[in-house]
């Protein structure tokens, strides 16, 4: 499977310093009527670099997301970003009245790429995602897997240098589940973009991410470095244990 | 079987000539008028007052309905009055169309219109705010424009509904033409039957009543085709 996006052009971003920051957010605060739904919250996710999110529901984990990616007017404090932020929802929201290939080419939007380039490079990101041969397909003919690969070839189609990625595979049944994780790492050592990833699964967070931040309340409350990250499931790192434990605790959940 | 208890009847002195005429006389009638070019001709001057009737009345509802349904603003000040005039009944404003716009062409075709605007901006309106707001997120998240979010989203989202409301505006629309066309006309199919009616020409008459079923059925088989159309991404 091929994971360039523009041929033999794989090794831009790379040549790019590794420790900029793609994605910030410093000193955030959100209120939903009387509701603090974001109390100072400070997030930085560097190029290359794949940070989780995760906490309870409702402890404010897509806002930050919704905050970031611009979606989000009414806060206070400090929002950096590199470029667009391309974002992928738990739902794949693909438009069932285009062709598979137009919904990705409007990843493209944004960047105001003339049609014809736009049907190409569209062509090339749904070959990354192995569904070159589902084009001209309409989505509700998709699997559930497909149509979320399709959301992600739209997301990525772009080169954004920050992706978000809000509960991405939460739909996918187990199996597919981890074809998607192994999916996303092998796009993402291509391309070496940032991820902010949100996420409720704990198993997921410390089989992707760098760091994995947890929300509480609206607080970012603990921080996990994942040092010696092997990011392939047949070869977990050996602290995978100690870091799950760490997480579930944090999180409150007692085993 | 039905035409040939009916042919039977007739031909029998059951059925009497000057109430139900014989089938193979009204298709004589219809042959003739054929032959003669009159259906042609009212056929034509009709098809012209529907077809005009429903694009202004069309144009009208549809793009009232679109910015009530995207606006509040237009809601609040749009809507009420649309709610009042819906509950007139259009047909019994003849008399009062025929007094400001006289016994032309323009009476018949606003009469149309007029009828037809409200089933499209009732679905129109309906089929807009129905369209799921995750669609429109994912356009703010993409970057579209105002244009793109009408095309890519509003217009393939509100389409099936709205050929539902065609459908209803075009039964009404001949419904309105036929009741008009009784009234006052010089050229049409119901100028056709009322002449009939002067002469006793009973066939002609229901010549007519068949040319305005198939009419309606045709224009029904038409928004059909487009309904397909606009679902065909569905499996």
């Amino acid at each position: 499977m091929t994971v360039t996006f523009r041929g033999g052009d794989a090794n831009h971003v790379a040549a790019q310093s590794d420790t900029d920051v793609v994605g910030a957010l410093s000193g955030v605060n959100k209120w939903y009527g009387e509701h603090h739904a974001l109390v100072d919250v400070s997030v930085r996710v560097a190029r290359g670099e794949i940070v989780a999110l995760v906490g309870r529901s409702g402890s404010g984990k897509s806002t930050v997301l919704r905050v970031l990616a611009g979606l989000s007017t009414d806060h206070t404090g400090e929002r950096t970003v590199a470029g667009a932020p391309a974002l992928a929802f738990q739902e794949p929201r693909l438009f069932p009245w285009r062709d598979v290939r137009t919904n990705v080419a409007y990843g493209l939007t944004r960047l105001r790429v003339p049609k014809a380039e736009a049907a190409r490079r569209a062509a090339v990101a749904l070959a990354a995602v192995g569904l070159a041969d589902r084009a001209k397909a309409w989505p509700l003919t998709l699997s559930g897997g497909q149509a979320q690969r399709v959301s992600l070839a739209r997301a990525l189609v772009g080169e954004p240098e920050l992706l978000l990625l809000d509960e991405p595979f939460g739909a996918l049944d187990a199996l597919t589940r981890l074809s998607m994780r192994a999916l996303l790492l092998e796009l993402w050592r291509a391309h070496r973009f940032g991820v902010l990833l949100v996420t409720h699964d704990v198993d997921e967070a410390v089989a992707l991410a760098d760091r994995v931040l947890v929300l509480e309340a609206g607080r970012v409350v603990h921080t996990l470095d994942i040092t010696d990250t092997r990011r392939s499931s047949a070869d977990p790192s050996p602290n995978t244990e100690r870091y799950r434990a760490e997480l579930l605790d944090k999180l409150g959940v007692r085993i | 079987m039905l035409l040939g208890l009916w042919q039977l009847g007739s031909a029998t002195g059951l059925i009497p000539q000057d109430v139900l005429p014989a089938p193979s006389l009204i298709a004589g009638a219809g042959v003739e008028l054929v032959r003669t070019g009159e259906l042609a001709d009212a056929l034509r001057v009709s098809g012209v007052r529907v077809i005009e009737g429903l694009l202004l009345g069309g144009v009208v509802g549809v793009i009232l309905g679109t910015a009530v349904g995207l606006s509040r603003w237009a809601e609040a000040t749009v809507d009420p009055p649309m709610q009042m005039l819906r509950a007139l009944p259009h047909l019994g404003l003849i008399p009062l169309f025929i007094l400001w716009f006289g016994i032309g062409e323009l009476p018949k075709v606003l009469l149309v219109a007029l009828g037809v605007s409200f089933p499209l901006y009732l679905n129109t309106f309906s089929a807009i705010r129905q369209v799921d707001p995750k669609l429109f997120e994912t356009a703010q998240v993409l970057g579209f424009s105002f244009w793109q979010r009408f095309r890519i989203i509003i217009a393939p989202c509100t389409a099936p509904q709205v050929l539902v409301g065609l459908r209803q505006a075009m039964a009404i629309a001949w419904l309105t033409l036929i009741v008009a066309e009784q009234i006052n006309a010089d050229k049409g199919i119901g100028f056709l039957i009322n002449n009939a009616r002067d002469f006793l020409r009973i066939d002609v008459i229901i010549v007519g009543l068949i040319v305005y079923a198939m009419m309606g059925i045709g224009t029904d088989a038409i928004v059909r085709v487009l309904e397909r159309r606009a679902l065909r991404y569905r499996p």
